[in-house]
């Protein structure tokens, strides 16, 4: 018996994953209330293909299936990639971004607690840059919809490819994100823009209701203490911060903070995806730096770059420098750098 | 081209010689992973001599046999030649301690360990009865060969409170079901 | 009221005190036979000074301090000693150790005791008196007392802390002992006080102790002495947390209380200052608690050396559902390997431990870097890291990472989501390290006396040599070719020798008993070789290492001189000097 011999008894990695998954549900809710039951196939075929993929590389490498199947890990994340994804995709899509990312980012990587890359974006930039055709094809709000797809429609799409009746275009519509770059590519105001009608008050029409429900997820899991106020705040101060210099620059060509802050991953990539405690660093100073660094990278990419968002791309690129971030933010130890008297 | 080439020659010039490493650093570097027995069983005269034919080639980095293995694992890596056991194919840990120990009665005061002990340990005047300091005994076992009456045994060094050390966890995580 | 200041991290575990501290603290009945642990204390174990058969008195000295970091143990009762030999202890090893069983007679007849006089005493002469009364620290760390009591720091002490925090779960021992014995402390601390001439004293107690904190406040009327009331939080009792707590210094890393003018003692200490230098009465029982998986859990008064198994039967004996002991506190105690063993100065909580009072651990998940460690690490480490270091046993980064600053409270595997017994893999690492660091400090030793050595036999091959020359040379001048020239000296020394080894194996061959290995080994050509080679000594006497880094130096003869090996020879009957031509 070795000390201490009391344990908390309250937190486990099984409890600390599901309080995650959790903090998701209201956003999945908002999610089917404003686009429709496919995001509920897209979860339960990503759930299923990573507990399956799991099960599988437990077993190779000769793990007990008992403890760390159901220690949630791969359950929240092939929520997170079935969120980032459009739920509007054939089948293969959602299981081939799933099983890479539980088998090749986080097994072939030591599996759980020792991934580099937060897996889900892993999946997600395979599938970003293998498919990228389908990746942009997101359902429209089903306020704008011609033909709001139902939950048979929504799996006959899913496993046949095709919907009877209505064209594929009837149904999915360009992403705010995108539709402002398309946009302003050719010449428009931003203020014109967001008059279409894809735009609602702060960002998209329906989705800024998901990124306010990720908003509320977060609070819950930082009042739970599940994860800390650094990362999120870093990140959103950094993104606000960003694009009102630019807004304030040229008011016209770039969109405000609040759209910023409410469109696209921003949400989610703040409170669930760049907090992911294995892929970010651990020191208070370390998790500022990699905030901050996400956020920069997200408006960098969205702005400037090919894609019309970049949460994936930047948690990625900052996982990488998490090594080097925690070695050189090594907080002052008790008893350090004190005068002796 | 030619006088980025010239400069950055100066440059490397001057730190070669700004730079240079006093001695032969290799030797200081083996002799610091060997154990400082001064045994002799690597078939040198002592530590020193061995590191220095190490260093230089002339002698595999197997050939420690107090050191053991990790000696001779830290040794390979240290020349960056492929690892061979100590001792053949089967290997050998690191011998467990030993320390000389003088049976008292039987000791005729010859002097004869006290020349061969390579660390000065054995205490004694001739005639008189030897002993050993045991915290300072390397346990090389030159001065068993050397004692006529063979009054000298190497007595392996016990466990005990004073050098008890907390063992490795022996829950690993993977095996844990 | 005072305020305090606050230390990092810190957990709350379930306290448990209600269960033994509603019972004042009763005696514990003295026992048939005690085994006094020699070792009770950091630093060198006592050395005995009673023999197997001695009648003792209680409280009479049977192991003597040895060296400066050491202290006295004594006799419990009076009684007869029954064994000088190692003896099952409560140590986390749970390998035995020297101990001195005593027999007892029941009459408990004491030795004579005798007040003395702190106020107008030589403060040596009270820190001798703690020492040789065995005073050590009772907070865990069993440190001697008279050690930490000497005012060395040039700056003097500003503040004397007493820990009466006891923020361990469980354990009552120092709470009730502050209700019942109040004015005991004070006195303690008076002359803590006198020794040490503090500034100011701050007693520290956690605020789920208001019986213990009123009772000292209520002593310390008058005395200037100030109790401090803190939150409680896991582990405000550790010594350089309680210090920032209530002075807001922090000790440096690596340095003692005393380098910032601090010392701490815990309040169980204090008591026993007092009773050692008002009372003569040496430390020979403790208040230790009872409790867990037990009918009756309270605090008793029990002599060192009272079996623990005795102990627990005091407390109605352990239910049947018991799976294992706890000695000290559940987050920093350790199991208790053997029953047998005996109630050491450093033990002050016995834990029956049930499968449903401390369930066994899940067991544990991967490390995934959740963070939670560094924020509970009173000593603001980065728990992760430590463990990635030590579960790779690379040391260097461990260290490198402050693993030395650890102060293995626990408070990091407590709230461990995976279950990690991360405080092992911390106390694996730092022995592991302490040990390779002895070694290698031992080897360079070894090295510096082997380069020594040759050093000189070299001298004295070339002084050697220098002889031989001048000798011909003188030879040649005289034009006096004697024979003799052949070495008379080597042959009588051959000669001698022999007759000692025949000697010796004529002995050897009686002691047919063999006590040891003797390894039989063939090495006739060696012996005379060696034996003819010339003595490797200094002509002087005076010590050829004169910055040998040892304890000791000075009875580290070399090879004796030349002229007393022969001299040796010449009681033999042996008479042939040539170093006298």
């Amino acid at each position: 018996m070795s000390a201490p011999h009391v344990l908390t008894p309250d937190r486990s990695v099984s409890t600390i994953m599901l309080m995650v998954l959790g903090a998701l549900v209201p956003a999945i809710c908002a999610y089917y209330y404003f686009f429709g039951p496919a995001i509920l196939i897209s979860l339960a075929l990503s759930s299923v293909t990573a507990i399956a993929a799991e099960a599988a590389m437990l077993r190779l490498r000769k793990y007990p299936l008992k403890f760390f199947l159901f220690d949630g890990s791969a359950l929240l994340t092939a929520w997170l990639l079935a969120l980032s994804i459009p739920p509007m995709a054939p089948w293969w899509l959602i299981v081939v971004g799933t099983a890479f990312a539980i088998i090749v980012a986080k097994h072939l990587y030591g599996g759980l607690g020792n991934n580099l890359f937060n897996p889900a974006m892993v999946g997600f930039a395979v599938l970003m840059i293998s498919f990228p055709a389908f990746m942009t094809q997101w359902p429209a709000p089903l306020m704008l919809s011609q033909h709001p797809v139902g939950f048979i429609e929504a799996l006959q799409y899913y496993f046949s490819g095709t919907l009877s009746g209505v064209k594929l275009d009837a149904v999915t519509m360009a992403t705010p994100l995108d539709t402002l770059k398309t946009q302003l590519q050719l010449q428009h105001a931003v203020s014109d823009v967001k008059q279409m009608p894809i735009f609602g008050a702060f960002g998209g029409k329906g989705s800024e209701i998901i990124a306010a429900m990720y908003l509320l997820g977060g609070l819950f899991l930082w009042q739970k203490r599940i994860i800390t106020w650094h990362i999120p705040v870093s990140f959103l101060a950094t993104l606000i911060l960003i694009a009102a210099v630019f807004y304030g620059i040229d008011g016209s060509r770039y969109a405000s903070p609040m759209f910023h802050l409410f469109t696209g991953g921003a949400m989610l990539g703040a409170f669930f995806i760049a907090t992911d405690y294995v892929t970010s660093p651990t020191t208070p100073r370390g998790k500022l730096i990699f905030g901050a660094g996400v956020g920069l990278l997200e408006y960098l990419i969205r702005v400037f770059g090919g894609y019309p968002d970049g949460i994936a791309f930047s948690v990625l690129i900052m996982n990488a420098a998490v090594p080097l971030i925690d070695a050189y933010t090594q907080p002052r130890v008790f008893g350090h750098n004190t005068k002796a008297e | 081209m030619v006088f980025l080439g010239i400069v950055l020659g100066a440059v490397l010039g001057y730190a070669s010689i700004r730079f240079k490493v006093e001695g032969n650093p290799l030797v200081e570097k083996v002799e610091a992973t060997l154990p400082q027995t001064q045994c002799g069983q690597c078939g040198y005269a002592g530590c020193r001599p061995y590191a220095e034919a190490v260093a230089a080639g002339k002698a595999e980095p197997n050939q420690c046999v107090p050191g053991g293995d990790n000696v001779a694992k830290s040794l390979a890596e240290l020349l960056g030649v492929e690892f061979k056991p100590v001792g053949g194919d089967q290997g050998s840990g690191p011998k467990p301690k030993q320390i000389a120990f003088i049976d008292e009665s039987t000791c005729v005061g010859c002097t004869a360990c006290i020349k061969a002990c390579p660390v000065d340990c054995i205490i004694g005047a001739s005639k008189l009865m030897h002993t050993v300091i045991a915290n300072q005994c390397t346990g090389c076992e030159l001065c068993v060969p050397a004692c006529p009456v063979d009054c000298i045994a190497m007595l392996p060094v016990k466990e005990n409170i004073a050098n008890w050390k907390w063992h490795y966890p022996v829950i690993e995580i993977k095996k844990a079901a | 009221m005072r305020t305090f200041y606050k230390f990092h991290g810190g957990v709350h575990p379930p306290e448990h005190k209600e269960e033994s501290n509603r019972l004042p603290i009763a005696p514990a009945p003295l026992a048939k036979r005690l085994t006094v642990p020699l070792r009770q204390h950091i630093g060198n174990p006592a050395i005995p000074v009673v023999k197997v058969g001695d009648q003792v008195l209680k409280g009479q000295m049977i192991g003597a301090a040895d060296g400066f970091i050491s202290a006295a143990v004594h006799a419990p009762t009076s009684g007869t000693v029954s064994a000088i030999e190692p003896h099952a202890v409560p140590h986390p090893s749970g390998l035995p150790d020297l101990c001195i069983t005593i027999e007892a007679d029941g009459e408990e007849r004491w030795i004579e005791r005798a007040p003395l006089d702190y106020r107008n005493a030589d403060p040596d002469a009270v820190r001798l008196r703690l020492r040789d009364a065995g005073v050590v620290g009772l907070g865990g760390a069993v440190f001697p007392s008279y050690v930490k009591l000497n005012p060395g720091a040039p700056a003097g002490i500003k503040t004397l802390v007493l820990n009466g925090a006891e923020c361990e779960p469980w354990i009552t021992s120092d709470d009730r002992l502050m209700r019942e014995r109040a004015a005991e402390v004070v006195e303690g601390i008076k002359i803590m006080a006198h020794l040490m001439c503090p500034k100011e004293v701050l007693i520290g107690i956690e605020d789920n102790k208001p019986e213990a904190a009123a009772a000292m406040r209520a002593a310390c009327q008058g005395t200037g002495y100030e109790v401090v009331v803190v939150p409680t939080l896991y582990p405000s009792g550790g010594e350089k947390q309680l210090i920032k707590l209530l002075t807001g210094k922090e000790v440096p890393a690596g340095q003692r209380p005393v380098n910032i003018g601090v010392t701490c003692s815990n309040t169980g200490t204090a008591c026993t200052v007092h009773r050692a230098v008002n009372h003569g009465e040496p430390v020979i029982s403790r208040i230790v608690t009872v409790t867990g998986n037990v009918p009756e859990p309270r605090n008793f008064e029990a002599l060192i050396g009272t079996p623990i198994a005795e102990i627990i039967q005091l407390a109605g004996g352990a239910r049947p559902d018991t799976t294992h002991y706890i000695l000290g506190g559940p987050m920093m105690g350790f199991g208790l390997n053997n029953l047998n063993a005996p109630l050491a100065k450093a033990v002050n909580c016995v834990i029956a431990a049930s499968p449903a009072l401390f369930p066994p651990p899940p067991p544990p998940m991967p490390c995934i870097r959740c963070g939670r460690c560094a924020q509970a690490c009173p000593c603001e480490l980065q728990p992760q890291e430590l463990f990635w270091f030590s579960h790779s046993q690379n040391f260097d980064k461990a260290r490198a990472y402050n693993l030395f600053d650890c102060i293995e409270c626990g408070a990091c595997s407590y709230v461990c989501p995976s279950h990690i017994p991360l405080v092992s893999y911390y106390r694996f690492a730092k022995s592991e390290i302490a040990m390779r660091d002895m070694e290698k400090k031992l080897a360079e030793q070894a090295k510096e006396r082997f380069e020594l050595k040759q050093q000189r036999i070299e001298r004295e091959k070339q002084e050697k040599a220098a002889r031989f020359a001048e000798k011909a040379a003188a030879a040649a001048k005289a034009a006096a070719a004697a024979s003799g020239v052949e070495d008379p000296e080597a042959a009588a020394k051959k000669a001698a020798i022999q007759a000692a080894v025949e000697r010796a194996k004529a002995k050897k061959a009686e002691a047919a008993a063999a006590l040891l290995p003797l390894p039989l080994r063939e090495r006739a050509g060696e012996r005379g070789e060696n034996l003819d080679a010339p003595s490797p000594s200094p002509p002087s006497r005076t010590h050829p290492h004169p910055n040998l880094p040892l304890e000791g130096e000075g009875t580290i003869a070399l090879s004796p001189s030349r002229g007393e090996l022969e001299r040796g020879f010449e009681g033999e009957g042996v008479k042939n000097n040539t170093e006298a031509s």
